[in-house]
């Protein structure tokens, strides 16, 4: 509990908002979700969630004033989604500048590899020689299901620690130094999804 | 690989989970989240409620029992009944749904898709569609959920299939009407006729009865996942066992 009271959830008034703070709330971490960004900045381990579309969602972080507070924060961050996807240069969906915490672009999937929206279960691939190291990962199986959804996707890149696979492969989990993202929601991934959860509260550097 | 999703479906009358046949005679079969958690633990990949009485009456799905959903639940779930508006979606997505599914309002106002796609992403926007084979077309019935205010539509199946992608709905699930309740498979040569013309994510709904019914409907059709609702309620068939039959019949699923 000592952890948990110091993790807490950026609002960008996103709609899984809801989701991820009971997920956490499941795991007996009550998370602090504020807005204000000179509340956030003072967070142990934060998480930056999201869905819907890049644009609108660096339009609501702006608005909130959390861009410099993001880009400076030097404790566990953890994106999930579109979350995940801000962290990025640049997302291609309507070519919006993201947060630029990490290396690279955020693409379209391509409708060759099937529907889209990349809509439910899939499976990670642990990228050699990372998973040992990474603590995210701990006690998650390769190959483990996990829950998709969306239509934009980061390359695979030195930072990625995990990749799926949906006609080409992309980032399924990223690290770079203390800056973590899902591609998937761990908040609606059942077990393994609550494991990610954990060891981003108990054990993420 | 993605693999192919199992959905329970419980429609939800007055705030319990309700099945009747073809649409009709409901009976009461259990607690929301009761059930929400025990298909949860038995393996459902996600999970759909529609709120079959919010649409005839007029009214909106409650955004109380969505929350409850939402704080046990740990698999996503999409709520249907009754969305007009970006206020009305608004709430249920805050509650902790991942998912919208409309139907009925939609038909009254194609435009409502557009508006919500822009509003809130089309991956989380469900168009939901009710065919109806009256002997010559396939067509969409409205407001199915009260069969005194069942109306058809000016729709073609087809026609109304590609407007609502055209429009930003994300997914599909398509309701074959004829086979609904009567456990005798899924409508495999609609759901042919659908795929070909369904770039988004599309789910099997109607005429589920046993395992062979789920693996044909993978097989024939290519759906993204097959929805079902008596044949859990009335524990006909457990999620755990399909999901093992489905797996020895190679088809990809997460056990």
């Amino acid at each position: 509990m000592a952890l948990g009271a110091k993790l807490m959830i950026a609002d960008t008034g996103c709609c899984n908002l809801a989701s991820v703070r009971f997920a956490f709330a499941r795991l007996g971490v009550e998370a602090l979700v504020s807005a204000d960004p000179q509340v956030l900045q003072k967070a142990e381990r934060l998480v930056l969630p999201g869905v819907g579309a890049a644009a609108a969602g660096m339009v609501a972080l702006k608005a909130a004033g959390m861009e410099a507070m993001l880009t400076s924060f030097e404790r566990p961050l953890l994106g999930i989604c579109l979350g995940m996807q801000l962290l990025f240069k640049m997302s291609m969906e309507t070519k919006t500048q993201c947060l630029g915490l990490i290396d690279g672009n955020v693409e379209a999937l391509s409708a060759a590899a099937g529907p889209v929206p990349h809509m439910g279960w899939n499976t990670l691939e642990f990228t050699e020689g990372r998973p040992g190291h990474d603590p995210l990962l701990r006690g998650i199986e390769d190959g483990a299901y996990v829950y998709f959804l969306h239509s934009f996707a980061a390359k695979v890149s030195a930072a990625t620690i995990a990749k799926t696979d949906y006609g080409m492969p992309f980032s399924a989990i990223v690290r770079q130094d203390n800056i973590t993202g899902c591609q998937f929601h761990p908040e609606r991934s059942g077990a393994v999804g609550a494991q990610v959860l954990q060891n981003f509260v108990e054990v993420a550097p | 690989m993605l693999a192919k999703r199992i959905i329970p479906c419980l429609d939800v009358m007055n705030g319990a989970v309700v099945k009747g046949v073809r649409f009709a005679g409901h009976e009461i079969v259990g607690d929301i989240v009761e059930l929400a958690k025990r298909y949860g633990a038995d393996g459902a990949d996600e999970l759909v409620f529609y709120d079959i009485t919010a649409s005839p009456q007029g009214r909106r799905v409650e955004a109380k029992w969505v929350e409850r959903v939402a704080r046990e639940l740990d698999i996503p779930f999409t709520v249907a009944g009754g969305i007009r508006s970006v206020e009305d979606a608004a709430a249920i997505l805050r509650a902790g749904a991942d998912k919208i599914s409309i139907n009925s309002p939609a038909l009254q106002n194609p435009d409502l898709i557009d508006v919500l796609a822009a509003q809130f992403g089309s991956q989380c926007i469900v168009a939901g569609i009710d065919s109806f084979w009256d002997g010559a077309e396939w067509q969409v019935k409205a407001l199915t959920g009260d069969p005194d205010k069942m109306q058809t539509t000016k729709w073609r199946t087809k026609d109304w299939l590609v407007e609502v992608q055209k429009r930003g709905a994300g997914e599909v699930v398509l309701n074959c009407m004829n086979e609904d309740g009567r456990r005798a498979g899924y409508d495999c040569v609609q759901l042919s006729a659908m795929r070909a013309l369904c770039t988004v994510p599309l789910i099997a709904s109607g005429g589920a009865g046993k395992a062979q019914d789920f693996a044909e409907v993978f097989a024939k059709t290519n759906v993204d996942g097959a929805l079902a609702a008596s044949v859990f309620h009335k524990n006909i068939l457990s999620i755990g066992a399909l999901k093992m039959e489905l797996c020895a019949q190679n088809i990809e699923i997460r056990l």
